[in-house]
């Protein structure tokens, strides 16, 4: 699903240039759910940024879905975002005047597809993440917890080939951070590709391949025996 | 681009912050109000200059004698002399391109003594001894019976036609002058019709107090003559008359031996020289008016594009995550760009009726107050032409004000965009 060869990036500090990526090999295969850890500064982020299309590599190669991603221009950047991926973040970045469904709704939007649609769609996946009764409620009405499932409904509405997620537990607490890891593997276990930026080991644990960067290199890839969140709640 | 999504999203951008949106909005609307108001009253002030003309047509000069100021063929300096009814003739054969000229005399004048008896009643009059053609270009309204005509010329019929001011004075108790006497200057004249004439030079009280009577039976029963006190012409409609003027001086200076070079023996008075001046005025006037209204317009815009900007920057976030769920760059930009325009023609149509309001309310005023006709001031009124221009200057300056902002929203990576809180 993902094939990432050499790839590269710096970022220009001043005067300085900070070498982030130095040369990343990685690959990811359909169904996989895959948690890259790594102190602060190992460049994680900016790894799960090139794999989002938020960010360009300055060499290397990458390929989603067997399509080569690069010199893309800001409008099929946008396009194959909308198509190809959700985003989860740590903050949840919902739209804090729009209520859950129309949250949930809005990739579709970009989509060009129509309202009744749109909210059709959405609130299949709000059911999806248990928070239909929650649809007209705006983000402030929602707990944290709350939230990031409405950001994960959001990520699910466009039906993207990957899911990258950011820190998605970074801001709850244990408990809630397992109701989210659960419902990330019962998403993974019908078949959806799915990335985990943390530095949780606990959180790492709940996926089944771990990837270690340390400045800016991947020092170990490991399968592991997946721990179910289920058995924590 | 003109879905229901969209336009709750300008609506909850911009009742976001009201008191701000108020503000801003309030630089159109100033604007755009400054610029019809000023383009009203300037209108207004045009009309009510060109009341001013009465009906009289512009495009005729009128031409008296004044003595020579250089001697000429034998003849001295200081010399007077009139025009003959001769003079008609031949500016009329030698300079194409007249509608009309129309020699005139006349009796008495402002103040003058009393020259005008009917019965016990007296009056002190103007009579001018007229051509028929004199009625189009001077207009009067004929209230009963008729003007002069070429039968009267003709056969030197001693009638006249009276003002209604005239008439209220020499047929006081309302009877009916028409087929009634009057006499002039002891000639005893039928009067054959009365007239009113709109306003003209703020006298429009002395303009009532006139009495045309053929040109010919003028000449003939007051000793003129063929003498002519001064002509009225009127050029044709795509002729000039300030550029015909010269050779109808020439004519008449060749025909009375005036030098050639002497500028002081004909009068001339050019009408349309005047309401070009006039026109020019207003055309000058006219431009400030835009000049000073499209600048305060102008600051306006720039406070939308300023509070657009303002906008952006608390949305960076936002429309970093818009980003990352796949809006393309142009539905940011079309966003912010809709917005402003949203703002500045809603802003804009606000200003355009309420200054339409006040245009509409004085209207109502001068209307009421009937001293109003003698004001310089009259019908202050915008074209739909302006409204229409004053839109398309609105659309415009409200896509260039949020030009700016919407590259910035765009300029900024998503990444970036997602980073600041």
């Amino acid at each position: 699903m993902i094939e990432i060869k050499d790839l590269h990036k710096s970022y220009q500090m001043g005067s300085n240039s900070l070498h982030v990526l130095k040369g990343i090999n990685f690959s990811v295969k359909e169904g996989e759910l895959v948690s890259i850890m790594g102190s602060s500064g190992s460049g994680k982020s900016t790894l799960l940024n090139i794999l989002g299309m938020l960010d360009e590599a300055d060499t290397g190669s990458y390929f989603l879905d067997g399509m080569p991603i690069k010199n893309l221009n800001e409008k099929i950047a946008a396009k194959y975002r909308n198509q190809f991926l959700g985003f989860i973040f740590q903050s949840f970045n919902l739209i804090t005047y729009k209520n859950a469904i129309d949250n949930v709704a809005l990739p579709l939007y970009y989509q060009g597809i129509k309202r009744k649609e749109r909210i059709e769609k959405g609130m299949h996946y709000l059911s999806k993440v248990g928070l239909a009764d929650w649809a007209t409620h705006l983000p402030n009405e929602l707990s944290g917890g709350q939230k990031q499932r409405v950001a994960i409904a959001r990520a699910l509405a466009s039906e993207p080939k990957v899911l990258l997620a950011d820190e998605p537990t970074g801001a709850l607490d244990t408990k809630t951070s397992y109701e989210v890891m659960e419902l990330i593997q019962g998403i993974n276990d019908e078949g959806k590709t799915i990335l985990i930026v943390t530095h949780e080991p606990d959180i790492a644990d709940m996926t089944k391949r771990i990837v270690n960067l340390k400045d800016g290199v991947i020092i170990d890839d490991t399968i592991v025996k997946q721990v179910k969140a289920a058995a924590y709640v | 681009m003109f879905n229901r999504d969209q336009w709750s999203e300008i609506l909850e951008a911009l009742t976001a912050n009201w008191f701000r949106t108020l503000l801003t909005a309030f630089g159109v609307f100033w604007g755009i109000f400054i610029l019809v108001i000023l383009l009203a009253a300037g209108k207004g002030l045009e009309n009510g200059v060109k009341q001013g003309f009465g009906d009289i047509a512009t495009n005729t000069m009128f031409m008296w004698t004044q003595t020579a100021s250089k001697p000429y063929k034998g003849l001295p300096k200081g010399r007077r002399f009139d025009f003959k009814i001769g003079d008609v003739a031949s500016i009329r054969d030698q300079v194409p391109g007249l509608e009309y000229i129309s020699p005139r005399n006349r009796l008495g004048g402002f103040r003058g003594t009393n020259n005008v008896t009917r019965g016990l009643n007296t009056g002190a009059f103007n009579v001018f001894g007229d051509y028929p053609e004199i009625i189009r270009q001077d207009p009067i309204s004929i209230t009963s019976g008729r003007f002069i005509n070429y039968g009267d010329i003709g056969n030197r019929r001693k009638v006249a036609v009276i003002g209604e001011g005239v008439k209220k004075e020499l047929f006081p108790d309302g009877e009916e002058p028409i087929g009634d006497y009057i006499k002039i200057q002891g000639v005893s004249f039928m009067v054959i019709g009365t007239y009113t004439k709109r306003n003209n030079n703020g006298d429009a009280e002395e303009g009532q107090k006139e009495i045309y009577v053929p040109f010919t039976s003028f000449s003939q029963a007051f000793n003129f003559g063929d003498r002519v006190g001064w002509m009225a012409i009127t050029a044709k409609d795509n002729e000039s008359i300030s550029e015909l003027k010269d050779d109808i001086i020439e004519v008449v200076k060749t025909n009375h031996k005036i030098h050639p070079e002497d500028n002081r023996a004909v009068g001339n008075f050019d009408l349309y020289e005047e309401f070009n001046k006039v026109n020019g005025l207003f055309i000058a006037l006219n431009g400030v008016a835009y000049f000073v209204g499209v600048l305060i317009l102008l600051s306006g815009i720039i406070g939308i594009s300023n509070i657009m900007l303002i906008v952006v920057k608390e949305r960076t976030k936002e429309i970093g995550i818009r980003r990352a769920l796949g809006a393309s760059p142009w539905a940011v930009r079309g966003q912010i760009l809709l917005e402003s325009i949203f703002l500045t023609i809603i802003s804009g149509m606000t200003g355009i009726a309420a200054s339409t309001g006040i245009i509409y309310l004085i209207n109502k005023m001068l209307e009421g107050n009937p001293d109003s006709k003698d004001t310089m001031f009259a019908n202050p009124s915008v074209d739909l032409v302006v409204i229409f221009v004053a839109l398309v200057i609105l659309i415009t300056s409200g896509l260039l004000a949020g030009l700016i902002p919407a590259q910035v929203a765009i300029k900024t990576k998503p990444i970036d965009a997602l980073r600041t809180e």
